[in-house]
């Protein structure tokens, strides 16, 4: 099978330095793959760079057999690419309902937002309140419902557990596995928290400055405790 | 009594018209958080095209649709071919732009039209109905009351209950995540910028018949008492450019019945220091929220 994502050689770079270098990934259908790393790995960057937010120096991304290089950012989401970025990006001064709105609004017939409301119930309730009003894991809730009323092939989700209860976390790590088997979703998911990231995770990618220093099935990645000493601090 | 009564009432109508005007600001700032200072200028180059359009047609209506498209056109072209480029890494950019292309919008239209003042007429009578030996409110007064109500309604029908207002809230708010989200961010810019630009026209052919007339410079007070309103009522808020707008009006109809019509512009002033030292942020402002 072919991936649905597809990088070769991608090379990023803010100004003259290049944050990432001559980076290799793949995500196919079905699959969630999380890119690990510290700090300043460049794990933020490869999303920005899928979703054209960063303009790569080099290099060649494909989705579905589309360069993305060819595709403005606001249409990215009708090829079928979500992206949650850093700091959920959660519209606060819309209201809940509005939030999720705006995630369906280029699709004809719009999307049901019961449907998100169902897999978000702390959400149902809170539909009238401004995006400001919600906490840390609603917020997190919110902008990754927003996402799935876009009805993705590709979620690229970034940190979703910063600053969350690991309870919280849990429950989005299982939400992410349960679409995945559902729906064939594909997500990449960039995290901090290695443990819960791994433990949802089909493959694991492991970036250190800005190079893929392993990739290998999760199970395998947890197993690993020298790799994991020396990139992931565990 | 007699004298408060109609003072109050001529400054309502004043005001709805600042109100409109204001709002015209308030629309343009809240999507691209430029003051446009060229609002009155635009405005006062699509009258000049509306009562060209009305003599050669005969029909003040046909002038009066002509003044709104041409709003909307003006406002999207200026923002695609002048705002858009516009370095917004100082706010004051937009700012020393503006101001430039009120000198070139009057500059031009002075050049075709020449400087003097033209006769503007009211589509209807501006003398006021008596009751009981009061006047109170002309036809022409109902109009503007009319016509800004209905502008307030439809913006707030667009803003609350379409996907396009939705759309233009979201890009004016968050723009960068408005644009993964599938929302084309420059056009609800440009879609701002024509309907600002084409309320500011509506205030501008409202207000120009119950002035000197027609005048490359005809819009300049009115701009400040507008802009009053729209900081009094604090710039980001739409209600408040409203309710800005009848407090200037009803301030300027007082001081210039009381005190003589001299001290009205000065009066604006003063209200425009008081309220940028007592409360800069306008009496409607909302609290920062915090974004993180």
């Amino acid at each position: 099978m072919t991936a649905l994502l597809e990088m070769t050689g991608l090379t990023v770079g803010y100004g003259a330095a290049p944050v990432l270098h001559e980076v290799d990934l793949s995500v196919r259908e079905g699959r969630i793959v999380t890119v690990l790393g510290a700090n300043g790995a460049g794990k933020t960057t490869l999303l920005r760079a899928v979703s054209g937010l960063l303009h790569q120096s080099a290099g060649k991304i494909t989705f579905d057999g589309v360069d993305l290089r060819t595709v403005k950012v606001e249409r990215l989401v009708r090829h079928g690419i979500a992206h949650v970025p850093e700091g959920r990006g959660v519209v606060t001064e819309l209201t809940v309902d509005e939030n999720l709105r705006l995630g369906g609004l280029w699709r004809k017939p719009r999307p049901d937002l019961g449907e998100i409301y169902e897999l978000f119930p702390p959400l149902a309730n809170r539909r009238n309140h401004l995006g400001h009003q919600l906490s840390g894991g609603e917020r997190q809730m919110l902008a990754i419902g927003r996402a799935l009323a876009a009805k993705p092939r590709l979620l690229l989700l970034d940190e979703p557990s910063l600053g969350l209860a690991p309870k919280i976390t849990a429950q989005i790590m299982g939400l992410l596995r349960d679409l995945r088997d559902r729906t064939g979703l594909a997500v990449l998911l960039v995290e901090q928290n290695v443990r819960s990231a791994l433990s949802v995770a089909d493959e694991g990618v492991v970036l250190n400055l800005g190079r893929v220093v392993t990739r290998q099935k999760a199970d395998t990645l947890a197993d690993d405790a020298d790799l994991r000493h020396a990139y992931l601090g565990f | 009594m007699d004298r408060f009564l109609y003072l109050t009432f001529d400054g309502l109508s004043r005001g709805a018209v600042y109100s409109a005007f204001a709002l015209a600001l308030v629309l343009i700032w809240r999507a691209a958080r430029i003051v446009n200072f060229a609002q009155g200028a635009m405005a006062v180059a699509t009258a000049y095209v509306a009562y060209s359009v009305a003599s050669a047609t005969g029909s003040y209506w046909i002038g009066f649709v002509v003044a709104i498209v041409g709003g909307l056109v003006l406002g999207a072209v200026v923002e695609r071919v002048v705002m858009r480029f516009v370095d917004h890494s100082s706010p004051l950019n937009g700012v020393v732009v503006a101001l430039g292309l009120v000198l070139i919008i009057q500059g031009v239209l002075g050049m075709i039209y020449g400087n003097n003042f033209r006769p503007a007429e009211a589509p209807f009578s501006r003398d006021a109905f008596q009751v009981g030996g009061v006047a109170l409110l002309s036809r022409y007064d109902l109009f503007v009351f009319a016509a800004v109500g209905a502008v307030v309604v439809l913006l707030t029908l667009l803003f609350t209950r379409t996907s396009t207002g939705l759309r233009m809230r979201a890009a004016a708010f968050a723009p960068d995540v408005s644009r993964l989200l599938g929302v084309p961010v420059g056009g609800m810019l440009t879609l701002g910028w024509a309907l600002a630009a084409a309320v500011g026209s509506l205030a501008g052919m409202l207000v120009i018949p119950t002035e000197l007339g027609l005048h490359p410079n005809a819009m300049d007070l009115l701009f400040i008492s507008a802009f009053t309103a729209a900081v009094l009522g604090g710039l980001d808020s739409p209600i408040g450019a409203v309710v800005g707008g009848l407090v200037v009006g009803l301030l300027l109809a007082y001081v210039s019945g009381y005190l003589g019509a001299t001290v009205a512009p000065m009066a604006v002033l003063i209200l425009l220091v008081v309220v940028l030292l007592g409360r800069p942020d306008g009496l409607f402002s909302r609290a920062k929220a915090r974004t993180a």
